[in-house]
């Protein structure tokens, strides 16, 4: 455990730490293109170059490992000198485009420019070397070469993350540019990842490029919907829509890393079929109505389903406090609670990040003690048949793909009240009597439980559509309406409430998950 | 003229035969080592030598050695260094092309000191004539038992690869020939660690020059008491010189290490032609500081010429006469380093391409007079910045050709254009010649 001094503070970091880690430990940032926590250190770009006492030369601060009695320098004259002699190098061939650049905003270059640099161009502007520009190298990612600082970020990620190697450095000196290796395009499930890590403007999302300038947007901690894996997120997003996830680094969870699939499922939580009005089924058609004589009129008809016949099924989609609230009313109405947990059949998977099950909370599912077994709905779906199940209550479920169809579609014919809580406009809405509009993740604040147990937070980035409410609001409404209670304050109400009840959550609140997320219980499935 | 030790090949016809080599005591020395000495008692003798690295950097070769970890399960590995390619240095050239076999027991006897089974000799690639000699001479070893599973009875295994570069100066670096032999670009590697702990293929290697391991055998033949006697005694033995530019008589010379640079110049290489006078004289090969003709009597030996300013590096001694334009000359080398960096760092990257631009300016006739302190400039801030010490190489040039011929660059931005050359017309000066 070495004790060093950076810039007269003294930090003691773990041994084979870099002064780069310790300098971060000890709160001050040295400038850096090149290393990145996640991958191997190649000390290429020269910006981290600090002076440290006793040693004849300036040392890179990536790759220099903290000893005992070390005194480091990031900001002596030495090494400002050496800070602004890199940035003019890396600026000499750079095309200085910031105008059309997307990067602008959130480019290192410009930053540490700001920072260590601020001198004019000492070479004239016709010499410059130039490369390629706008280069689409695969269905997610467009290259342009001559902003690249060649930091080989995005190589080594391809190289050492997903053992993949698309992309490689050709040629020498100021001539080497980034470039696809011979016959392969970059399409592999993390291909976005290099957009993210590639500190400059040469790496940029397809899917992202020129929607927004980064500065207008605003982002929020959460979780990512799209898997049970729960990758870390900062969701971005403006004027109520959201922009573009990124990866936040957990170590416990995805690192520093996201899935392609997951970036680009932002576009499934604000398409064109989000549901936004409430709608209660006259004699015929649907006519809107407003949220407190919807939940009187749910309330007033599972009620008069009597005790038995009633049955909620919950998705693998609901948040912990959502489910939580699905079996408080299933209490309340002495219905059966079951759940699903629906993945297509053929779903990518791999032993990285991706997984099989494409729901966040199926153990939000099972630690509450709802089956995720096809057995439980075929009971319900059975009792609807026999008549004995009359009220049906699904929240954020699809039927018709967890059963055969048709046998779905009968069952929801049949059934007298047909109530349904769900994001976007699906089969079930058509034969509903009542629809609530609910918000997605992105819209509500709550928890998943992700596939190894730990439970983690989603927040509400933006608001939900039209007359859409937080789905933990909805129930809790309705819960209140059927047992003359108090509606929850908030999501964290409906999560202490949990916390309280279900042994599986435990000690926790969400202050105590935190933006990282808390392991659940182990003994799960217990529940009050 | 002093006994001919590293190129007997010039008094031998035809020594590059195995025959031929063994008729004249070949691989007498490799026998001795591996019969007489322990690899340790190998190793306390090329230290006690003070043979010190033929490459560029002069690193005492026994103390390199010494450097690989005392135990361990993974292989050692020996890479020569065979990519001679600094400019004006074409004396490894010589001793694979015309004495294949004494770099081969040079290896022998190294590996076995070192105890390493598998060595790699890593030629430039464009020395074909070397790479035929050397794959015919490493046959003839494998068949006369020189090398393979069981050299001269002793039980002592070793293999040798021929291997050859595909062209890149930067090959010559030694984590970047690594990492060349490995397969991949010639990146040079981030130190610590160092090769002889994590070198080739993640395992113990060492590096050694050609000229470096074709000593190995005199030493255990004469003693390591008669290398070190041979010139200064920190930086002893024979030495080969390769002398080119404007001299009567380029070519490599085999001197004492320590013999004068200006005898060198003007008794061996047989002076300045065409009643010319020197101008300046590269010491130690493209990358070491220009000297003035004030500077040359200078003992050619690591430490003297390290205390006149330069460095005796491949000892590749380039002669100017006084028709050369020194922005030229200087353009030329910044030429080349600029083609030469790999661009992985970014001082070397960006640094070079502007060197060779403001100098090019310079030459052409589009310089301002702040350009000649400009070059000092970006000199300086290349150097000491980088991975490996080419970005030094291609800035310590710069810094003494503009500090030593100073009025002929500020001269070249005054005029507008290169005096040295002749103008077509004096109305154009500026792109006349271009």
């Amino acid at each position: 455990m070495p004790t060093l001094e950076i810039d007269g503070r003294k930090v003691t970091v773990e041994d084979g730490h870099t002064v780069i880690q310790a300098a971060d430990r000890a709160g001050i940032e040295i400038p850096h293109y090149c290393w990145h926590p996640g991958l191997s250190i190649s000390g290429n770009c020269r910006m981290c170059l600090v002076e440290i006492e006793k040693s004849p030369k300036l040392q890179i601060a990536c790759n220099t490992r903290a000893a005992d009695g070390m005194v480091v320098h990031t900001t002596s004259e030495k090494t400002k000198i050496a800070q602004k002699a890199v940035l003019e190098f890396l600026l000499l061939n750079h095309p200085i485009d910031c105008p059309v650049c997307d990067q602008a905003g959130e480019c290192k270059l410009q930053e540490y420019y700001m920072d260590y640099d601020l001198q004019k161009s000492r070479m004239p502007l016709d010499e410059k070397v130039h490369k390629g520009k706008a280069i689409p190298i695969g269905p997610h990612v467009v290259l342009d070469q001559e902003r690249c600082i060649l930091c080989a970020r995005c190589t080594r990620f391809l190289d050492e993350v997903t053992h993949t190697s698309e992309l490689g450095i050709y040629e020498r000196g100021d001539h080497s540019r980034i470039e696809l290796a011979h016959g392969k395009t970059l399409d592999n499930p993390y291909s976005m990842n290099v957009v993210d890590i590639c500190p400059v403007g040469a790496l940029t999302s397809r899917d992202f490029r020129f929607r927004a300038r980064v500065w207008y947007l605003e982002r929020e901690d959460s979780v990512c919907g799209a898997c049970a894996n729960g990758c870390n997120i900062e969701m971005y997003h403006r004027e109520n829509r959201l922009f573009r996830f990124q990866p936040r680094a957990n170590m416990d969870v995805n690192a520093y890393w996201m899935c392609d699939a997951g970036r680009v499922s932002i576009g499934s939580l604000q398409g064109e079929g989000r549901m936004f009005e409430v709608l209660v089924r006259g004699d015929e058609h649907f006519a809107p109505a407003d949220w407190p004589s919807a939940i009187a009129t749910v309330a007033e008809r599972l009620q008069a389903c009597g005790s038995g016949g009633v049955a909620v099924v919950v998705s693998a989609q609901a948040t912990n406090e959502e489910i939580h609230l699905a079996r408080r009313l299933g209490d309340a109405l002495g219905a059966t609670v079951a759940g699903i947990s629906w993945s297509p059949p053929d779903a990518f998977h791999d032993d990285f990040l991706i997984k099989a099950d494409k729901n966040p909370n199926t153990q939000g599912l099972v630690r509450q003690g709802v089956s995720t077994d096809p057995a439980a709905v075929d009971a319900i779906l059975r009792a609807i048949d026999a008549g004995r199940v009359t009220g049906l209550v699904l929240l954020r479920t699809d039927l018709t793909r967890w059963v055969d169809e048709a046998r779905a579609r009968a069952a929801l014919e049949r059934v007298a009240t047909l109530v349904v809580l769900d994001t976007d406009g699906r089969p079930e809405a058509e034969y509903a009597n009542v629809v609530l509009p609910i918000a997605t993740y992105a819209e509500t604040e709550g928890t998943f439980t992700n596939h190894a147990g730990r439970v983690q937070r989603v927040r509400r980035a933006v608001s939900p559509p039209g007359q859409a409410q937080p789905g933990w609001h909805a129930l809790g409404e309705l819960v209140a309406a059927v047992t003359a209670g108090q509606p929850p304050a908030s999501a964290a109400a409906v999560f202490d409430d949990l916390a309280a009840t279900n042994a599986a959550f435990a000690g926790l609140d969400h202050e105590r998950v935190g933006t990282l997320g808390a392991a659940a219980s182990a003994n799960s499935r217990a529940s009050a | 003229m002093p006994e001919r030790i590293l190129l007997r090949c010039r008094d031998i016809p035809d020594l590059r035969s195995l025959a031929t080599y063994l008729r004249h005591g070949g691989y007498e020395s490799a026998r001795k080592a591996l019969t007489q000495h322990t690899p340790e008692e190998l190793v306390e003798m090329v230290k006690a030598s003070n043979l010190r690295g033929r490459g560029g950097a002069g690193f005492p070769t026994g103390m390199k050695w010494s450097f690989l970890p005392k135990q361990g399960n993974k292989p050692v590995y020996l890479a020569v260094n065979a990519d001679e390619s600094e400019p004006g240095t074409f004396k490894d050239r010589e001793i694979m092309e015309d004495d294949p076999h004494q770099l081969l027991e040079g290896i022998l006897i190294s590996s076995f000191a070192i105890k390493c089974h598998r060595a790699y000799i890593y030629i430039r690639g464009e020395m074909l004539t070397g790479y035929e000699r050397l794959c015919t001479a490493v046959k003839e070893a494998y068949d006369g038992g020189f090398f393979g599973k069981n050299v001269l009875g002793t039980g002592f295994e070793l293999d040798v690869v021929v291997h050859r570069g595909a062209g890149a100066y930067i090959c010559g670096e030694e984590t970047g020939l690594i990492e060349s032999l490995e397969g991949k670009r010639a990146y040079p590697r981030i130190k610590p660690p160092f090769p002889a702990t994590h070198g080739l293929f993640g395992c113990p290697t060492i590096v050694n020059n050609v000229e470096t391991l074709a000593c190995v055998p005199h030493i255990v033949a004469r003693g390591a008491d008669w290398f070190r006697s041979i010139g200064p005694e920190k930086s002893p033995g024979p030495k080969l010189f390769c002398v080119s530019g404007h001299v009567a008589k380029p070519g490599v010379y085999e001197l004492p290490m320590g013999t004068l640079l200006r005898e060198i110049i003007y008794e061996h290489a047989g002076g300045i032609p065409n009643g010319r006078q020197l101008k300046g004289v590269i010491p130690g090969g493209a990358s070491m500081p220009v000297f003035t003709p004030a500077e040359i009597d200078v003992p050619m030996d690591m430490d003297s010429v390290q205390k006149a300013g330069s460095f005796l590096g491949s000892a590749g001694i380039i002669v100017m006469d006084d028709s050369v334009c020194m922005v030229g000359a200087m353009l030329n080398l910044a030429h080349f380093f600029h083609h030469e960096s790999c661009g992985q760092c970014t001082p070397c990257r960006e640094g070079t391409g502007w060197v060779e631009n403001v100098l090019h300016g310079l030459e052409e006739g589009h310089a301002s007079p702040s350009d000649v302190d400009l070059l000092l400039n970006i000199a300086g801030n290349m150097m000491g910045n980088t991975i490996c010490a080419l970005a030094d190489a291609a800035a310590m040039p710069v810094r003494a050709f503009v500090t030593k011929y100073r009025a002929e660059f500020e001269e070249h931005a005054r005029l507008g254009y290169c005096p040295f050359r002749p103008r077509a017309a004096a109305a154009e000066p500026a792109h006349a010649h271009a």
